[in-house]
């Protein structure tokens, strides 16, 4: 059969900001049959996004599709004059972005935008396209169908917005659907959800697609065939379960093997070890502080928690948890409007005024971006200096004697002490990232998703010198992420937070096995396992867990709206205490061990 | 409209009455710290100090500043501007003479700049990177650096010298036809273009150009919707703010600022006014001017400020 899509020797050349052009996508190829799924995995600066516009004869400002065919159905693309390419796209090729929160346009409401298309290509009459649409909608299981294109875009969750855009996609029935990366901004447990209505929708329109993705795992979800892409290149094309189970190419099996980051070993054992950082009854938020030492917007209730020496403690959760708000109270930048925050036995100040430089230089905190954490206009040995200066009233060889140490220990090249941000690549920015927060000698690293913006092949490099600096260095982390593997490769313990409280703490170990409370249980069920059927059998993508924003009030338990074991009358009227479980676990829940 | 938008227009009318007030005060502290003294002004340098001292107080300078402050600011919340010192008619029909030849140019003039202004901004964003983007870019560079009275004299040695095909003076005689008024205000009005629109030309573009490279447009863009639908119904909706923003504060320029403009046009405009009141130590006049300026600019500023929440959709549905 002749495939529907057929893209060959496609290339796209992109003009740099000193003006001349180079190739970011240089002679690719590969097609797609209808109703199959092409998957494109590959890292940033692998060109997959910029492949997947280009099938619809689109290049982003700067870039320019510089040779090759690409053939949908009867249509060569590249041969489209503007009004062709305008009755391509939407029409012929519909398009899912990744953050739907940007894709939507905050000035219109959302039904006037899903039916666009329909309109533009003149396929349906209004009331005909909103009929379509809210059909398009329930199929979606997007929670008030006929009222919710009414509303604007920034009063609907991520995932709902995400499965809009999909039905805003669907409306013309599109020939081919391009999904890039559309789940990546989301939630674990926000994620199945979606993917699950896309499996569905694809399922049932017998949709052609091309899906570009960084994470293997989702892909395997979705895809037929996997299209492996580097430095614009392809290195191979497979079928899904081949790929997965037999990889041909190298840089495909280093690929599989950084979606499963490895255990890496930590050097303490045992439970013997003096507690270095406590924290108790700490209450931490924005706003101003009333009476009850409880802020206008709470972020955090009732934090405890105890890191021993040495150890490394992961902070699990879902974007507004507080788990970023935890380190910023720990490093003392948000002042805990209660409870206390103690480092060796001292207790701190609240905030970063009331504490001694001494204090300061034991807390050290490396931000999730070095982009914005490293000032651009600061070579990269005063950025590293600066600290030893400040603490240690370091000065000239001597300093610069440290400030190679520090790169080595990081393993930077000691060439780059003279170059700006700017010039580092991805990788070699954390790192130095990490040689400023070391050059303080702190005891306590507190880490905030420090390799969540990088290729899944340079966190793993990242993770591998964590492991190296605790082990040389002794070092005491605090490891916020939102990702479960990352977590689990690197720590000792885990605490999992929901909606400012901490729901479950247990020793990694202890993740795989042993009962969990049940949003510790839905996180764990939604991480997308390497493997073709994982969306049919986890548990997890069973659960019904949508829609509901997480209770602001205080009584009962926050996550008793989407619990499904919550029991009313008990759940939603007391804040259940930790309790300890087989295993090391301590759950708040009431239900645990109850039935 | 709901309780945020209303919480929201009620703190912007309530920071600028605050902002005028102060503005007032420091309008009386500063024409008080004037050198020269009205009496001594009026009376000539022959007057003998008893005369000056008589007129002093038959003008009410001798009171204390603090009293005369009070007295002054009451009166200019009951809209009393008072009466000048200089020919001791009152102020409000000096300043209503002429207030309407200044807002008459003004408004002829943003009629024509604004307009055209953002006909060049939109252009120019929506071809951005191209050759006219860039001569629109260079063109208005050039036009709000050079100043207006090399502007406003080459215009008149080429239109009304050369070409003569206007006069040189905008006197507001009697204006027969619509052919008439071109040619009064042909000059004025294409000097002061000149000078406001680089502003707003190049804030509606940087505004134009920031909403046009949103992920938003991209994706009405894959939907395939044509250049003139995503600029009208997906853009500018969202740039609004910024750009009123820009026309606000051009157009405030257009009643105080144009002094220059004002006396080489010899046009009886209220800026003019202003500047006479100065060097005649005119201190009612001199207030009163600089009280309607700062009113004027405010009012602009806040009625952009109001466009600007009442544009944004996270404001107006919450």
């Amino acid at each position: 059969m002749e495939p529907l899509i057929d893209i060959r020797d496609l290339r796209i050349r992109a003009r740099t900001t000193e003006g001349h052009e180079i190739e970011i996508v240089k002679g690719v190829s590969f097609s797609v049959r209808r109703g199959e799924v092409m998957g494109l995995i590959g890292e940033s600066g692998s060109g997959k996004t910029t492949i997947a516009l280009a099938t619809m004869g689109y290049a982003r400002y700067g870039c320019r599709i510089a040779g090759g065919t690409i053939r949908i159905g009867e249509t060569e693309v590249t041969r489209l004059d503007g009004k062709g390419l305008q009755q391509l796209r939407g029409r012929k090729v519909a398009y899912i972005a990744q953050s739907a929160a940007a894709s939507f346009n905050p000035s219109r409401p959302i039904m006037a935008q899903v039916i666009e298309s329909a309109l533009i290509h003149g396929l349906m009459g209004e009331a005909a396209a909103h009929e379509k649409a809210i059909g398009l909608f329930r199929a979606m299981a997007i929670p008030q169908p006929e009222t919710i294109g009414n509303r604007y875009p920034h009063q609907v969750s991520g995932g709902q917005l995400q499965r809009l855009m999909a039905a805003m996609a669907l409306i013309t029935d599109p020939d081919v659907v391009i999904f890039d990366e559309p789940t990546t901004a989301l939630d674990v447990t926000t994620q199945i959800e979606v993917l699950k209505a896309f499996k569905e929708a694809i399922r049932d329109r017998n949709t052609t697609g091309i899906y570009v993705t960084h994470d293997l795992a989702v892909i395997a979800q979705i895809a037929d065939s996997i299209t492996v892409l580097r430095h614009g290149e392809v290195q191979e094309i497979a079928t899904t379960p081949q790929l997965i189970s037999n990889p041909a190419h190298e840089y495909s099996r280093k690929l599989l093997a950084a979606a499963e980051p490895a255990l890496r070993p930590s050097p303490v054992t045992g439970e013997a070890s003096v507690p270095l950082l406590r924290v108790s009854g700490m209450s931490a938020g924005y706003g101003l502080v009333g009476p009850d030492g409880m802020p206008a917007v709470p972020v955090l209730r009732d934090i405890e928690l105890t890191l021993g020496r040495g150890r490394a403690l992961g902070v699990i959760g879902e974007s507004g948890c507080g788990k970023s708000t935890l380190a910023r109270v720990v490093a003392g930048l948000t002042p805990a409007s209660r409870g206390t925050v103690t480092l060796d036995g001292v207790d701190l100040a609240p905030g970063i005024a009331g504490r001694s430089r001494e204090q300061l230089r034991e807390i050290q905190l490396v931000f999730q971006m070095a982009d914005t954490a490293l000032n651009p206009k600061v070579p990269i040995d005063e950025i590293i200096g600066r600290p030893l200066t400040f603490f240690f009233g370091m000065k000239g060889a001597e300093r610069d004697r440290r400030v190679r140490e520090l790169l080595d220990l990081t393993h930077l090249p000691a060439s780059v002490r003279d170059r700006l941000p700017g010039d580092l690549s991805g990788g070699q920015k954390q790192r130095v990232n990490f040689a400023r927060a070391l050059a303080a000698q702190p005891k306590l690293l507190l880490c905030d998703e420090v390799t969540s913006a990088l290729d899944t092949v340079v966190a793993a490099a990242i993770l591998d010198l964590m492991a190296e600096l605790r082990r040389e260095l002794g070092l005491t982390t605090m490891f916020i992420s939102h990702d479960i593997k990352t977590i689990r490769a690197i720590c000792d313990d885990i605490m999992v937070l929901y909606s400012g409280r901490v729901v479950e703490t247990m020793p990694a170990a202890a993740l795989e096995t042993g009962h969990h409370h049940p949003y510790a249980g839905l996180l764990l069920g939604s991480v997308p396992a390497l493997r073709t059927d994982w969306l049919e059998t986890t548990p997890a993508a069973s659960l019904q867990a949508q829609g509901v924003p997480p209770a602001l009030s205080s009584a009962g338990c926050a996550f008793f709206p989407r619990c499904t074991r919550a029991e009313p009358g008990l759940c939603d009227t007391a804040v259940p205490p930790l309790r300890p479980l087989p295993g090391g676990i301590e759950a708040a829940c009431f239900r645990l061990g109850a039935d | 409209m709901n309780a945020t938008i209303g919480r929201l227009l009620l703190t912007r009318l309530v920071a600028a009455i605050l902002t005028l007030w102060f503005v007032a005060t420091v309008v009386f502290v500063i024409t008080n710290l004037l050198p020269g003294d009205v009496a001594q002004e009026l009376l000539g340098q022959s007057a003998t100090p008893e005369a000056v001292a008589g007129l002093r107080k038959a003008l009410g300078l001798d009171l204390p500043p603090w009293q005369r402050y009070l007295e002054w600011l009451w009166n200019m919340v009951r809209g009393d501007a008072g009466r000048s010192l200089v020919n001791g008619s009152p102020v409000a029909a000096l300043i209503g003479s002429r207030l309407g030849n200044s807002l008459i140019l003004a408004g002829i003039t943003a009629l024509v700049a604004v307009p055209l202004a953002l006909v060049l901004g939109i252009t120019a964003a929506v071809y951005r990177g191209s050759v006219y983007d860039r001569i629109v870019g260079a063109g208005t560079v050039l036009a709000v650096s050079v100043p207006e009275f090399l502007v406003a004299s080459a215009a008149v040695l080429v239109f009304a010298v050369q070409l003569r095909w206007v006069p040189a003076l905008s006197q507001l005689g009697r204006l027969d036809g619509v052919l008439d008024v071109i040619r009064t205000f042909a000059l004025p009005v294409l000097t002061l273009t000149f000078v406001i629109v680089a502003q707003m030309a190049r804030m509606t573009r940087a505004a134009l150009v920031d909403v046009l490279s949103s992920s938003y447009i991209e994706m009405a863009r894959l939907k395939g919707a044509g250049q003139a639908r995503i600029v009208v119904w997906h853009a500018l909706p969202n740039a609004i703010g910024p750009i009123a923003n820009a026309i606000a504060f051009s157009l405030s320029f257009l009643l105080g600022g144009v002094i220059i403009v004002e006396t080489i046009f010899n046009y009886p405009g209220i800026a003019k006014l202003m500047v006479d009141g100065v060097s005649t130590r005119d201190l009612p006049l001199v207030q009163a001017c600089a009280m309607l300026f700062c009113g004027a600019y405010l009012l602009l500023v806040t009625m952009a400020d109001i466009a600007a929440i009442l544009a944004n959709p996270r404001l107006r549905h919450r």
